[in-house]
């Protein structure tokens, strides 16, 4: 599945009036496959509700950015507020889903995305581990491998965690997981039957019901 | 409360002041009390914020010229935040990274008077290590305390003569939270309006948490 129709596979497991945050990269394309009338609510924690798509040409206003720091709108009901209020959104369990990227995953929904440990690397973690603790559920949008053929679905994160047990389901170019305390289960495999995509994590340590 | 100029507005910040800088990215970035500071000379500052500078002019342009000690922020990593990122790599700047809503949390205790709370971002990750913890309903929290500035430089869209203040869109973002948690709030806003221009209702910052304004930005 290339990342479009991920997005849209993503856009639709997102329920109808939920309130919803989309990560800086690849989750932000799901916004693109959210149907108008579904009533989603898109927050973006620099502080607004109702984002609505990226503003080009005059509609173009420094003041109105998303998380990226992105120009985009405000659709009609949408609401500012300061980060505090933002956050405290998230960490009170107010947002249904947040969908993020991910350099690991473990069976268990532990994330890492923020940091690879490279030992020269400038920290930064932004909003991430308050995404990831925050939102009730989190989606994870990522490639199965990386760039080298090793797998983003591990045993347990070798990277940098951004937070504990908080992943619940894993969208893949290959297979839909959903991950957790009792594991990892796929729940929907794309084009390769789901007992290859077993054998194929099994080879790398990672065991899949 | 409202000052002549931006140089007026930052006189008397001192050397060594921890010093809350709004904005997020370019929005809200009180571009024109930065320069003034710049001007002023306040040196071995404490910078907090969210980002460290973008490109060689706000908070970029006060680390380039040798003013920050340190910077406390959720984000210095950025495509265009080269000034920061050499003077990290040569030594010449601390840096101490906290989780963006820990951040406006920890500013908005200060403000309120918290001595400290108990947070569930970040548990278990090398950002909790060597602070104290506690598993609270089941789910594991860490210490943190209050983030308090001797200054705040904060930018808003009005500003009355009370100083009770209105932002614009997400230029908002941490100025509320940092106008609450410094000893001296100076603001710098698009417009001052007369006393009773404002609606009650639809102030953000009351004046009771600033001290300074001055007319400024571009709105």
């Amino acid at each position: 599945m290339n990342p479009d129709q991920l997005a849209a596979r993503v856009a639709r497991d997102i329920p109808p009036h939920s309130y919803v945050n989309l990560g800086i990269g690849l989750p932000t394309r799901v916004a693109d496959h959210l149907n108008p009338e579904s009533g989603v609510v898109l927050h973006t924690e620099n502080g607004m509700l109702n984002m609505g798509p990226a503003a080009t040409g005059d509609r173009i206003d420094p003041d109105l950015i998303n998380a990226g720091k992105q120009p985009v709108t405000e659709l009609p009901g949408a609401a500012y507020f300061h980060h505090a209020d933002s956050f405290a959104m998230m960490r009170g369990g107010h947002l249904d889903v947040c969908v993020l990227g991910a350099f690991q995953v473990s069976a268990t929904g532990d994330l890492a995305n923020w940091s690879t440990g490279a030992p020269d690397a400038i920290p930064a973690v932004g909003g991430a581990m308050d995404l990831a603790i925050g939102a009730r559920q989190v989606f994870v949008m990522m490639t199965l491998f990386d760039k080298r053929g090793r797998p983003k679905l591990v045993p347990s994160c070798t990277f940098p965690l951004t937070g504990a047990g908080c992943v619940s389901r894993v969208y893949t170019d290959v297979a839909v997981f959903d991950v957790g305390p009792e594991g990892a289960v796929i729940r929907e495999a794309f084009d390769v039957p789901a007992e290859q995509i077993r054998d194929q994590l099994a080879a790398t340590g990672l065991r899949v019901r | 409360m409202i000052v002549a100029s931006a140089d007026d507005a930052v006189a008397g910040i001192a050397d060594g002041s921890t010093v809350l800088v709004g904005g997020f990215g370019r929005a809200g970035m009180p571009y024109g009390l930065i320069d003034a500071l710049i001007r002023q000379g306040a040196t071995g500052l404490t910078v907090v914020s969210n980002n460290a500078g973008n490109g060689d002019t706000g908070l970029a342009a006060l680390l380039k010229a040798g003013r920050v000690a340190k910077v406390i922020c959720s984000f210095p990593r950025q495509t265009d935040s080269y000034v920061f990122d050499q003077l990290y790599r040569a030594g010449q700047v601390e840096l101490e990274v906290v989780p963006q809503g820990t951040l406006a949390e920890r500013l908005r205790a200060a403000g309120a008077g918290i001595g400290a709370f108990f947070c569930p971002t970040g548990a278990g990750t090398l950002l909790a290590e060597g602070k104290e913890s506690r598993t609270i309903d089941g789910r594991d929290h860490v210490l943190e305390y209050p983030i308090r500035g001797d200054v705040a430089l904060i930018q808003a869209h009005r500003a009355d003569g009370m100083g009770n203040l209105v932002y614009r869109k997400t230029a908002r973002n941490f100025g509320p939270v940092m106008a609450t948690a410094a000893t001296t709030t100076i603001v710098e806003v698009g417009a001052v309006v007369e006393v009773g221009a404002l609606d009650p209702e639809a102030v953000v910052t009351p004046g009771i948490y600033v001290d300074r304004v001055v007319n400024g930005s571009p709105a």
